[in-house]
């Protein structure tokens, strides 16, 4: 039953998520593109949307998917997947969370984690890049390739200069309309 | 009783408000919590941040749950959890309803086009702030580029990566004694 799947499947995401939301990315394509629940264009949709609205990306992604496959219940399945692993977590580790910090296991675990965090979100920005970038190759050739490269290169220096994400957003869509449309 | 019902709304407002991920709500719950409330210190957050970074899961909910059960237990980790999810899970089906009807128009997909450049431009930004919080030790920089190959090009589960991970992390240490 499909809203079984979708618990199921983002409970395992919502277990193995570490390092916030982008992270969660390689996990998403895997699980939920494998079950052609989403395409990767959908996907980086998803998350632009997310990005811009109010709460972590992480549980709007899950719900945003949860909805599309499924309405309403789909996305309550998604959402409560996603959030349950860390609740009961939390519960478990709250009662002795000085002895948890504290713990070598937990801190060997972490050095670990923290280097597949990086290797993760590495793997999502090039599968991102690939994508956007042959996209344009395949439909309007290597003048768009050009000037997308040349938008990522603006957007990334003013989110350097700490801009806020959003007006980001938002301005990269009316370039967005702009530009295809002189194109 | 009436504690739970604040702890609801105190989290509702921060759902609905926060934008930008875990770490930006954390300003928020200090103001609300800290000073506003005076349920926990500032000292009792830098402790929940501590645990919230180093247990599976969004940020965002970790630091939600972990602060109600600190301030009232189950029953407050339960408040602050719904609190903080339910404002953009609405706001979140509410686009998701209207995108399928919407994406096929021209004008949205070239709006979109521009959007994934500015989402890859963030996404890049974040790899940076990940990287610069990564341990400095050989076995992080190892790890990173193993996962980085086995998912990224062989497309082995990243499920496995992570849990494969953890155990190298573990015995590791245990092997060589100070990490």
């Amino acid at each position: 039953m499909i809203y079984f799947d979708l618990f199921f499947v983002f409970f395992k995401i919502g277990l193995f998520t570490f390092g916030g939301g982008l992270a969660m990315i390689p996990l998403i394509q895997q699980e939920v593109i494998r079950n052609g629940w989403l395409t990767q264009d959908e996907l980086i949709d998803f998350i632009a949307i997310s990005e811009s609205t109010p709460g972590p990306l992480a549980v709007n992604v899950s719900t945003f998917v949860g909805t599309q496959v499924a309405g309403i219940t789909g996305g309550l399945c998604s959402t409560f997947g996603v959030v349950l692993p860390s609740f009961i977590i939390i519960l478990l580790v709250a009662g002795m969370y000085d002895r948890f910090r504290k713990s070598n296991i937990v801190k060997g675990a972490l050095v670990s984690l923290k280097g597949v965090v990086v290797g993760l979100i590495a793997s999502a920005v090039i599968s991102t890049a690939g994508m956007i970038f042959s996209e344009s190759i395949a439909s309007q050739g290597y003048a768009e390739v050009v000037i997308g490269a040349g938008m990522l290169v603006v957007f990334l220096y003013v989110l350097y200069k700490k801009v806020n994400p959003i007006i980001v957003i938002i301005a990269s869509a009316v370039i967005g309309i702009i530009v295809k449309s002189l194109i | 009783m009436s504690e739970i019902i604040q702890l609801f709304s105190t989290f509702f407002k921060i759902g609905a408000f926060t934008f930008g991920g875990g770490y930006a709500m954390i300003p928020l719950i200090e103001r609300e919590v800290v000073e506003k409330n005076k349920y926990l210190t500032s000292n009792d957050i830098s402790d929940i941040i501590a645990i919230a970074e180093a247990t599976p899961g969004p940020i965002a909910i970790n630091v939600a749950t972990f602060t109600g059960y600190r301030i009232a237990g189950v029953k407050g980790a339960i408040a602050s959890t719904l609190g903080v999810v339910i404002p953009s899970f609405v706001i979140i089906v509410l686009i998701s309803l209207l995108f399928k009807k919407y994406m096929n128009n021209q004008i949205i997909e070239n709006a979109f086009w521009g959007v994934r450049i500015s989402v890859l431009a963030l996404m890049i930004k974040a790899l940076l702030n990940i990287y610069k919080q990564c341990p400095k030790k050989a076995l992080s920089y190892i790890v990173a580029v193993v996962a980085f190959v086995a998912v990224g090009l062989f497309n082995i589960s990243a499920l496995i990566i992570i849990a494969v991970a953890a155990v190298v992390g573990i015995v590791y240490q245990q092997i060589a004694g100070k990490i």
